[in-house]
């Protein structure tokens, strides 16, 4: 029997990036707000302090900021007709761990999607028609428009406090930033970060090739900066150990340098660390939650009543918590209904390594999100017509993570991987490697889901969840197109070696790291039929419940998620505020 | 929604908290939880998972992928050993990180490496079917008995998962073995490994440092930045 806890008006589950935005929204408003955190209470001074934060061998290694998989795994198929198995080992999968979530270690790329990432289907058939999408893609726009989402994207900005160059203010392209990007009411709050000697060989050879280089948005604080919040983050140091790392300078933007200083100061807000919640729980008709259900460290059951609950854990982790607790219908591939665990969606990656001559690219000196980059293959950046597939990818080049274990495989093929010849050429490659690497877009498809496994369960006996992908025909064509693209930018920068990455030419395993932006599963839109929950993020089939993350992505842009995460999320938290707390009940009839 | 006074509801959360010994963190960004523990200095005054078989031959297999040269100290003289070692006898060692639930199944290669034992065990039975594997070769010799020479063909069969090794799958183990061999060459000495720096002056990496910005406007040019470890202890 659960213990009982007095009600909240609002229960966040997981406090990282979404979660913590929305209670900050929440609190604002004047509700009492308990988030229920399955890791530990995490801060700068405490837990990654620069004292400890540069080692190589604790976090980057033994991940140590990240979820054990003994708290949770997935198992992993390719095919519906295959035996799923757990991933027992480290993986390309990264949950976070602890309050600030994956927003505590991650690189800080804080990218708004294309205007066309959120109205892929309209925007094809318009331009191209039906024929374009290969069998079985599942195209659907996402319900809301980039218009729509640009005040919460530059809100998020002023937040986070991004660093970066606009290319597009108020429809006027600006050299220098990125001119694909969709129309912005204004310049980032921080200048771009130093650009390293990677980036500016790879800037002059995509200008000499006609393209349009520029910096990515960086969560790495080019100066010093007070937020909108009134909270103080300090000048980004060039440490390089973002990745995997908690930033032990104020620095990256995240919940502990942006939100939570702010947060906590509330009193209507509270956290319970330590505490994993096990489902939501619903009124007998399953139209309502009433709160959810947790376990704290010590294997005490408790309820938290909520009018309002907010399930705002980790993409995987949102579709899970929905499978076991019923909220929405659970999609079946071979009828084709059912919502919850359609649209799964990865990021199609592609790209080059590269083995520069006579360079000292100095790899230590870098941030998590400096990086310069290309748009003109993203999306629908380019004209499609005598291609067979859509979408592509922003391609980049990259410098952090310069560490000697990381780095030590990156020697040419048919070096040897020990003794003195891969020593020479390991020492040769540390300051002459570097990647062209291309975030792509990835289109769901029916075969492609997410489900509970039937054998395998977690510490506390619930079915772990089941990943059923592979690449699709889209994703291997378009994966194709862009290591092409990445050749020949690698050719452009006079690469002494160039090795072609074309991971979607064999079976996708989550073994090899290629990147940890998972989507959908909950997604969005305006269909009942075909999305989880709403423009809002508010479940259609439970309405006092919001699924926040990239659950609700319908299809995954050709960029890292956390700035449409967070958008998505703002917007939801004004509708929120505005109208919902006015008129409980659907935000969207249909 | 029905307005709560939310002072009196977060007081009632509390006081029912503490009665019922759950902690809410509220009211400001506590100095609480757990503060990360600095890392535990390895000594190396005995082994304290390996035997002393188990020992001689990792540092023999450490000494041969990554020899000693005219670039750096051999693994074993750096310390690779003693750093698996203390790695072994830890939480790494036990695989409290992994999962390592049943029911233990092999099938797709995919979903990546089947196990129930974390890696203390898997070097445990690894190194004793490696050893076995040595002495079922022509010269009936011990692996650290071998030469040189002999020793690097063993390890490109290990390697290549073409030497006939028992109830282990021998491409995984060296992989393991070969991974944490490099950590012990590249990781702060003060896990007990990269004596003196030598694996961070072997590449040019700079060690423990945080802050560059006094270099970022120097890009492409070489640096020559002394290392510094946790250790603090420049040679």
């Amino acid at each position: 029997m659960a213990h009982k806890r007095p009600k909240a008006d609002a229960v966040i589950v997981g406090l990282g990036w979404a979660g913590s935005l929305m209670a900050n929204e929440l609190t604002e408003a004047g509700l009492s707000v308990v988030a229920i955190e399955r890791g530990s209470w995490r801060d700068t001074s405490t837990d990654f302090p620069t004292t400890i934060d540069t080692d190589e061998l604790r976090f980057a290694r033994r991940r140590e900021l990240l979820q054990p998989l003994s708290v949770e795994t997935m198992t992993f198929r390719n095919r519906p007709d295959q035996e799923a198995l757990p991933l027992r080992d480290l993986n390309t999968y990264q949950f976070g761990w602890g309050v600030g979530g994956a927003g505590t270690h991650w690189n800080g790329m804080t990218w708004r999607f294309l205007p066309t990432d959120f109205a892929t289907y309209s925007n094809t058939v318009q331009r191209y028609g039906k024929g374009k999408f290969v069998d079985g893609l599942q195209v659907q726009d996402w319900g809301v428009t980039y218009d729509e989402l640009e005040p919460f994207y530059d809100k998020f900005e002023r937040i986070a406090g991004t660093s970066g160059k606009a290319g597009n203010i108020r429809g006027q392209k600006i050299d220098g930033g990125n001119v694909f990007e969709g129309p912005r009411s204004r310049d980032y709050p921080l200048p771009p970060l130093a650009r390293t000697q990677a980036a500016l060989l790879f800037d002059q050879a995509t200008r000499d090739l006609g393209y349009h280089p520029f910096a990515v948005p960086a969560g790495n604080t080019s100066g010093a900066y007070t937020n909108t919040l009134g909270v103080k983050m300090a000048p980004c140091t060039y440490c390089g150990y973002c990745e995997f790392f908690g930033c032990g300078n104020w620095s990256k933007s995240s919940p502990q340098a942006c939100v939570l200083p702010a947060l906590m100061a509330r009193k209507n807000f509270g956290v319970i660390p330590d505490s994993e919640v096990l489902r939501v729980n619903l009124t007998p008709d399953k139209t309502m939650a009433t709160g959810v259900t947790f376990i704290d460290n010590d294997g005490q059951e408790w309820e938290q009543p909520a009018d309002i609950v907010v399930l705002s854990a980790y993409q995987f982790d949102n579709v899970r918590l929905m499978l076991l607790s019923g909220v929405g219908k659970p999609y079946n591939r071979d009828t084709g209904e059912g919502v919850v665990g359609r649209n799964y969606a990865y990021q199609t990656i592609s790209g080059a390594s590269i083995w520069l001559k006579d360079q000292h690219l100095n790899p230590f000196i870098g941030a998590g999100a400096l990086a310069q980059a290309i748009d003109d293959f993203n999306g629908d950046n380019f004209d499609h017509s005598n291609y067979d597939f859509i979408g592509g990818g922003v391609a980049l080049i990259h410098s952090t993570n310069g560490r000697p274990i990381g780095m030590s495989s990156g020697v040419p093929k048919g070096t040897p991987a020990w003794g003195s010849e891969w020593k020479q050429a390991y020492r040769k490659a540390y300051q002459n490697f570097n990647s062209i690497y291309v975030m792509g877009n990835s289109y769901p498809h029916r075969d492609v889901f997410l489900d509970l496994d039937p054998t395998y369960r977690d510490r506390h006996g619930q079915p772990l969840l089941r990943v059923t992908f592979d690449w699709n025909e889209n994703d291997k064509r378009s994966g194709k197109f862009m290591a092409d693209k990445s050749e020949e930018i690698a050719r452009a920068m006079n690469a002494e070696t160039i090795e072609r990455a074309e991971p979607t030419s064999s079976p996708f395993t989550p073994m090899t790291n290629l990147s940890s932006h998972t989507t959908g599963g909950a997604c969005m839109g305006a269909d009942p039929r075909t999305s989880a929950v709403n423009k809002y993020l508010q479940s259609w089939d439970v309405p006092n419940t919001f699924v926040c993350g990239a659950s609700a992505f319908a299809n995954n842009g050709g960029y890292n998620p956390t700035g449409t995460v967070a958008a998505l999320t703002l917007h939801a938290a004004q509708a929120i505020r505005d109208q919902y707390l006015k008129a409980p009940g659907a935000l969207v009839r249909v | 929604m029905r307005r709560r006074g939310f002072l009196v509801s977060f007081a009632l959360l509390v006081a029912s908290a503490a009665a019922a010994k759950v902690r809410v963190i509220w009211g400001g960004m506590p100095w609480t939880g757990s503060v990360s523990p600095p890392p535990e200095p390895v000594i190396a005054d005995g082994w304290k998972f390996f035997t002393a078989d188990e020992a001689a031959l990792t540092e023999a297999i450490a000494d041969r992928l990554i020899p000693a040269d005219d670039l750096s100290i051999g693994g074993k003289e750096a310390g690779c050993a003693v750093f698996i070692d203390a790695q072994l006898a830890g939480a790494y060692g036990k695989g409290t990180y992994l999962y390592l639930e049943g029911p233990l199944k092999q099938g797709l290669p995919q979903a990546g490496p089947q196990f129930k034992e974390g890696p203390a065990a898997r070097w445990r039975k690894g190194l004793a079917s490696f050893d076995r594997a040595a002495k079922a070769q022509v010269s009936g010799k011990r692996f650290v008995d071998l030469s040189p020479d002999a020793q690097d063909a063993m390890i490109r069969q290990w390697e290549a998962g073409t030497l006939p090794m028992s109830d282990v799958d021998a491409k995984q183990f060296f992989s393991l073995v070969l991974w944490n061999v490099r950590e012990g060459f590249f990781s702060d000495p003060i896990y007990g490994g990269n004596k003196d720096m030598a694996g961070w002056k072997m590449v040019g990496f700079p060690g423990a440092l945080y802050d560059f910005r006094d270099y970022v406007d120097k890009p492409g040019q070489t640096l020559d930045i002394k290392p510094v470890s946790f250790v603090r202890k420049q040679t």
